[in-house]
């Protein structure tokens, strides 16, 4: 699903201010109609301030923010029809996982009956025991917490739910699994999602689309593949796993020097309007070679470490002070020793120029 | 004598001895013996007479339980005004201070520090006829104050006032218990300000409140200082009677038997909330 359908949810120069330190700092964007759109970013970058203005939670200091072309700026949180899953859950202790899941319908006065089989419905939608109906929330595991939360953000039945880095505390094998279930409710409910992390390979795994935020701005916006294969700054390709970064010159169409290395590259041919830029080239296309011209780009060095990954291995290949990072498949492996020379080398259209920030 | 042994070869029990020596000399035997003297004809004092229920029968045909019906009610009225007027006072130190809520409350504790019939002597003052309140309202607006000094009503204001820091600590730690992202949630899934507060804050303060009242009953119903100044001897509360009949009366089984008395009533009283609120479980499972 790419390309905006119908906008749900514009932002318009939102800032919120504490002091004189803008913690979002003049967003605009546009959220479509049952996206999945997440907001990725580091910790401090204002993400969270973001999703507590969208909620309702915190008021922008300045911009609007418009749900379906109705401007709810000034709307509180219990009058908007949208519903957030929080970090910590915020399960309510003193309640069963029915009661928990029914509050919202409760709220609204929903006949006792008619809550119960719209829990019960949801508990089965989201793979929770039927006889959790009664059970004591706090004696819930975290993932079957977790699984309560958004059954209780989903009986509300909201417009567009938030998430608030709900996944964070949970262990990796059970948040890859609660990943994929996740993205399953986005496609079976049809709702708008936006999900906020600071890892985007969580990301990646469930997003439609990424804004990616640095120091309350967002700095790119695109569908995973894009954030993955064509970051725009030295920032976001980092943020994406292990990446070499080579801080370069123009020297001529196609090609690029480096100062510290004391080589030339050959570089694809796209613009970057940066002053300072960078090339950039994941390990996974950097190989080891035989002889320096068995690629456009080489460079020599010795293999100083080596890593299993599972899958994959990783070399640390020292060139001078310059780190550089190779990975090759378990099955491929290098046949080097520690302390070998070794060239290693890439194809210019597999290295991406970026701007230096 | 084998059974004794197995009984000390856990060590456990053997390092519990020293504590349990002192429990059973300090708490249980004087508890006893308490206990053995209600049981002993009027007037005696040895707890190796024959036993009898005279003590038993002389406070019910005597009327002295009008004096455990007045401790009662004033300790329930002292509890119910505390809980009235405390929630309030909590709630916005809580929500104004927030963490610094609790330290703050320590302040209320302060009084403490001065003689609590000092402090009732001062209210004396301050009500008595001509005094503080009385003859500043009568020289100012040459207003006539009723009589409030030496009323069931004074007595109720000194157990109050007394009692107040002991309700008010509690709640607010309560309180302040209530993480900030549960009445978030409970907005954002729609309640209004009055359903957050009936739904999720006042439940989860609910410890709060249950320790505190237990706290500030059982100290109320022992109250005796505030009757006998600020009532002026008006009422006779049970505490009253025990210590008459302790000292002035020497009458030690009639007193042991109204103390007993008060002991199950109140034990009563409290298992039952107990019991109705689960401790354990609102506390245990936050």
């Amino acid at each position: 699903m790419n390309g905006i359908s119908k906008p749900i949810l514009q932002l318009k120069n939102v800032r919120k201010s504490f002091g004189n330190f803008n913690a979002v700092d003049d967003i605009n964007l546009t959220i479509g109609e049952g996206e999945f759109f997440t907001i990725v970013g580091p910790s401090g970058s204002g993400k969270t301030t973001m999703i507590r203005m969208l909620a309702g939670m915190d008021k922008p200091t300045s911009g609007d923010i418009l749900l379906r072309d109705k401007r709810i700026n000034d709307t509180p949180a219990n009058q908007r029809p949208t519903c957030m899953v929080f970090q910590s859950l915020a399960l309510f202790p003193h309640r069963t996982v029915g009661q928990n899941i029914e509050f919202a319908l409760k709220i609204r006065n929903v006949a006792p009956a008619a809550r119960e089989k719209r829990a019960r419905e949801l508990m089965q939608q989201l793979h929770l025991p039927a006889d959790y109906y009664g059970k004591n929330v706090t004696l819930c595991s975290g993932g079957e917490r977790q699984r309560v939360a958004l059954a209780r953000a989903l009986a509300f039945d909201p417009q567009i739910l938030f998430f608030d880095e709900p996944l964070s505390a949970i262990d990796y094998k059970l948040r890859k699994t609660l990943e994929k279930e996740l993205k399953d409710i986005h496609r079976e409910t049809g709702k708008t999602f936006v999900y906020i992390t600071h890892s985007l390979e969580e990301a990646m795994v469930m997003s439609d689309r990424i804004g990616v935020m640095r120091r309350g701005k967002l700095i790119q916006v695109g569908s995973p593949n894009e954030i993955y294969s064509a970051p725009r700054s030295r920032f976001v390709s980092e943020f994406m796993g292990d990446v070499n970064v080579i801080p370069v010159e123009s020297n001529g169409a196609g090609s690029v020097r480096s100062q510290a290395l004391g080589a030339a590259f050959k570089v694809p041919a796209t613009s970057i309007e940066a002053k300072a830029q960078c090339l950039v080239v994941r390990p996974e296309f950097l190989r080891f070679l035989d002889a320096p011209g068995d690629a456009p780009n080489s460079l020599k060095g010795v293999l100083y470490n080596e890593y299993a990954l599972g899958s994959r291995i990783q070399y640390q290949v020292r060139i001078g002070e310059k780190v550089f990072l190779v990975e090759k498949l378990r099955q491929q492996p290098f046949k080097g020793k520690l302390d070998d020379e070794v060239i290693i080398g890439w194809d210019p259209e597999n290295s991406i120029m970026v701007a230096d920030e | 004598m084998s059974a004794l042994n197995s009984f000390f070869a856990q060590p456990g029990r053997r390092a519990a001895m020293p504590i349990l020596v002192l429990l059973l000399l300090g708490f249980v035997a004087p508890l006893i013996a308490v206990v053995g003297f209600s049981f002993m004809p009027p007037r005696t004092f040895g707890l190796f007479h024959e036993p009898s229920l005279e003590n038993y029968e002389k406070i019910f045909s005597d009327n002295t339980y009008v004096s455990l019906l007045w401790s009662l009610g004033l300790a329930s009225a002292t509890v119910v005004l505390l809980a009235l007027i405390c929630y309030p006072v909590a709630y916005g130190l809580v929500r104004v201070f927030g963490r610094w809520s609790t330290v703050l409350t320590l302040l209320f504790t302060i009084p403490l520090v001065v003689s609590e019939n000092i402090r009732l002597y001062g209210w004396v003052l301050f009500f008595i006829k001509g005094g503080v309140l009385p003859g500043t309202l009568k020289t100012l607006f040459g207003a006539e104050m009723g009589d409030f000094l030496f009323t069931p009503a004074a007595v109720l204001f000194g157990m109050v006032y007394v009692y107040l820091p002991f309700m008010l600590f509690p709640m607010t730690l309560g309180i302040a218990m209530v993480p900030n992202q549960m009445r978030e949630a409970a907005t954002d899934l729609g309640a209004s300000r009055w359903q957050v507060f009936r739904e999720v804050e006042l439940p989860l303060s609910t410890p709060g409140l249950m320790i505190g009242s237990l706290l500030t009953f059982v100290l109320a119903i022992g109250a005796i200082a505030e009757a006998k100044v600020l009532g002026g001897q008006r009422i006779i509360p049970i505490t009253h009677d025990i210590e008459i009949a302790f000292t002035y009366a020497q009458n030690w089984p009639l007193g042991a038997a109204l103390a007993v008395l008060l002991m199950l009533v109140v034990s009563v009283l409290v298992l039952a909330v107990l019991r109705r609120f689960d401790l354990d479980q609102i506390l245990g499972k936050r």
